[in-house]
């Protein structure tokens, strides 16, 4: 028995069909026991070439694929994309968008916080919180179905400013809702924040340090878990965030449990934002950047007015041209910095547009994470680290 | 000599039989109301309706789910170990019934009244970790044999505290014998004296069966199923069932031991009234109750916390517990006879 044995480490295929990959995560996993010794994720099984099919719309055709990116958080990411078009074409958005942008980013944040919590806490093996989480949500869809129409897919935010102005009564729906909302954030706490065996899984799973996250380029509560105050509503505010009073939630350990807590009181600040935008925004005026070249006009001028007829014609076919530019337009989506790079050449469709997702950044962090810890923590880390393969694999 | 035959030997087997068919018929359905039950808990603790579509309320839902599993296609994967893929989930399940033969319905009402049978229940309960570990072994799948390897160390770690709680149940009363146990608790239930066993005892019992919290060996969102990720229709049932079976089994066990088994609450009317199957079978309904309300609300524990609960904190306690019982009675002289 002196000739030397190379023990294998036994390698597990995790995902991409598995309930915990949340999409089509593939992950390479080499086990000691239950131990993970190497994570290996495996990514681009959901990739659509997203940019590339972009260069090919007009500026106006392109709204939709931000949608289909991360799908949990689909208003953030047109917001990203709005910016930097507007930007590029200095044009301003009316404060009633403004506030209405503000407003429902806000929505998506915590629809997307409900998401992530209680899906994390369905991979931990707590099997309530996910349905009470799709309670608030469908709630929240329904704002998002009234406003545009869509649930997911919402194609809201444009260029100039929102599509189309609120129904009648959807604020004082929502604010009723807000009124309710901290309960029900309440009662999910109660299920979980003190809970043992929550705390067991998650606490000190997956640590980042400061560093580490800073290095690895994590953003969003990934990043705040581990004590960086860094979030881009406050660092650079963009529509009218430097107007709402709110407080920036920082993790001190730089665990999965961290994450948790901050991702609860992003959702507490979310409502606070959110009743702000409800009571300062003006009661009316318009949604959209007035001028005719880039946003619609109305439905009603376009009967009488020739010229109005005309920009619409010219809108939905050729679209409008951007000048020759390039602007990095960025938002604080509620899983990190999103950020869109258009490179506009002067033509009516962005000549690059490069997206910044900050699922893939985590992504790339999931093999320092998991290491040294057990197979069941890997589901945890997945979990806290809120991928959505939608805008890793773009 | 016809007589002798018949008296001898063929009534006796015939009077068995129909004895088990009284005990597992309705058991069966009583695991297949038990799904039922659960689905409907768990609707209700989360906030939804559970089943409402086959028969009124959903309650057809078992039948409709036993007979699409009947009708489905077995599949075996291709690299796995035939005779032995089988032969798990039939072990699992012929243990789970196997086991009822001891349990006491009522006074007198039992199949086999043997003096041994705790040691009986214990050990077939014990075999139970068998089917699993030949099920995780013989799918020749990754998953499944983490399952198993799982199960066989959990099984195992929660075998030794129930061995101890039940040690000191035994100093109580004073017998092996099922019937004796809960005779001896006329009077005084054995979780009252005995209430942190009692609930050492309800917790280890969900690990026993695989239950949430500790349903490590299925862990649906870590190993997809585990030991049962490759089987399918009847195969994957009576695995099912063998669960399911274990779990009302584990809550008799829980009644017999400590909630004074098919003993009224109190010995007074309007309490003897009720005949005492009728209290067995509404004890093992409020700890079910439990065993369901524990699974929608707590989160999965790991693996290795898992094993330290039950020989850090578990053992320890069981066995200082069954000092303490002891010194007790041999201090008043409470010693049963």
């Amino acid at each position: 028995m002196d000739a030397e044995t190379q023990i294998q480490p036994y390698s597990m295929n995790f995902g991409p069909q598995h309930p915990a990959a949340h999409g089509v995560l593939r992950l390479v996993l080499e086990l000691d026991g239950e131990v993970v010794t190497r994570a290996d994720p495996h990514i681009g099984l959901l990739h659509r070439g997203t940019e590339k099919l972009i260069e090919y719309r007009t500026f106006l055709q392109a709204v939709p694929y931000f949608d289909r990116l991360d799908y949990v958080a689909p208003m953030n990411q047109e917001h990203a994309y709005a910016l930097a078009v507007e930007k590029l074409l200095g044009i301003t958005v009316p404060e009633r968008g403004q506030y209405i942008r503000v407003l429902f980013s806000e929505i998506t944040r915590i629809l997307n916080h409900l998401l992530n919590i209680t899906s994390y806490a369905l991979d931990v093996g707590a099997i309530t919180p996910a349905l009470w989480g799709f309670e608030e949500r469908e709630v929240l869809m329904e704002f998002y179905e009234r406003v545009c129409g869509a649930r997911l897919h919402a194609a809201y935010f444009r260029p100039g400013g929102v599509h189309q102005d609120m129904p009648a009564g959807l604020a004082d729906d929502i604010w009723a809702f807000t009124e309710r909302f901290p309960k029900f954030v309440d009662e999910l706490a109660d299920l979980l924040t003190e809970n043992r065996i929550w705390k067991q899984r998650t606490v000190d799973i997956g640590v980042a340090s400061k560093e580490d996250a800073m290095a690895w380029a994590f953003t969003g509560p990934m990043l705040r878990a581990s004590g960086v105050p860094w979030d881009l509503r406050k660092a650079q505010p963009y529509d009218v965030y430097d107007r709402m009073d709110f407080d920036i939630p920082i993790g001190t350990t730089g665990d999965c449990y961290a994450r948790y807590l901050v991702r609860m009181e992003e959702m507490r600040e979310s409502n606070r934002i959110v009743r702000q935008a409800l009571q300062e925004m003006p009661k009316s005026g318009p949604v959209s950047t007035t001028d005719h070249k880039v946003s619609p006009p109305k439905r009603g001028e376009m009967k009488r007015s020739m010229e109005a007829l005309i920009h619409h014609f010219k809108l939905y076919t050729e679209g409008y041209h951007v000048p020759a530019g390039e602007y990095y337009g960025v938002v604080e989506a509620p899983k990190g910095e999103f950020g869109v790079f258009v490179v506009a050449d002067g033509t009516n469709k962005p000549y690059r547009c490069r997206i910044r997702a900050p699922g893939f950044a985590h992504m790339q962090g999931m093999d320092f994470l998991a290491r040294g810890h057990f197979l069941a923590d890997t589901v945890a880390i997945i979990g806290a680290m809120d991928v959505v393969f939608g805008d890793i694999d773009r | 000599m016809d007589s002798g035959f018949w008296s001898g030997y063929l009534w006796p087997t015939i009077w068995i039989v129909i004895q088990i068919v009284i005990v597992v018929g309705p058991l069966l359905g009583a695991v297949a109301y038990l799904t039922l039950a659960e689905r409907k808990i768990l609707g209700a603790i989360q906030l939804r309706q559970g089943p409402m579509v086959v028969g009124p309320f959903g309650l057809l839902q078992p039948l409709a789910d036993g007979l699409k599993l009947f009708v489905k296609e077995t599949i075996v994967p291709a690299g796995a170990n035939r005779a032995v893929f089988f032969i798990a989930p039939m072990l699992t399940f012929l243990l789970s019934l196997v086991a009822w033969a001891v349990i006491p319905f009522g006074d007198n009402m039992v199949i086999a009244n043997i003096n041994v049978g705790v040691l009986y229940l214990f050990a077939i309960s014990s075999l139970g970790v068998y089917g699993i570990i030949m099920a995780g072994w013989a799918s020749n799948s990754r998953y499944a044999f983490l399952g198993g390897l799982r199960s066989a160390a959990q099984m195992v770690s929660y075998e030794v505290s129930i061995g101890f709680i039940i040690i000191s149940v035994l100093l109580c009363a004073g017998s092996l014998n099922l019937s004796e146990i809960v005779r001896a608790q006329e009077g005084l239930w054995f979780f009252i004296p005995l209430f942190p066993m009692f609930i050492v005892f309800f917790v280890s019992a969900l690990a026993e069966t695989n239950r949430a919290p500790f349903d490590l060996p299925e862990g649906e969102s870590e190993i997809t199923g585990g030991f049962m990720v490759e089987y399918s229709a009847m195969t994957y049932a009576l695995f099912f069932l063998g669960e399911y079976a274990n779990m009302i089994l584990m809550s008799a066990f829980a009644t017999i031991l400590f909630l004074g088994g098919w003993l009224p609450p109190l010995s007074i009317p309007p309490f003897t009234w009720v005949p005492g199957p009728i209290w067995f079978i509404l004890k093992i309904c409020v700890v079910l109750f439990v065993f369901i309300w524990v699974r929608g609300t707590m989160p999965r524990y790991r693996y290795d916390q898992l094993m330290r609960l039950g020989w850090k904190v578990f053992l320890p306690f069981s066995l200082g517990w069954v000092i303490v019982t002891a010194g007790v009675l041999v201090t008043f002289g409470w010693l049963p006879e």
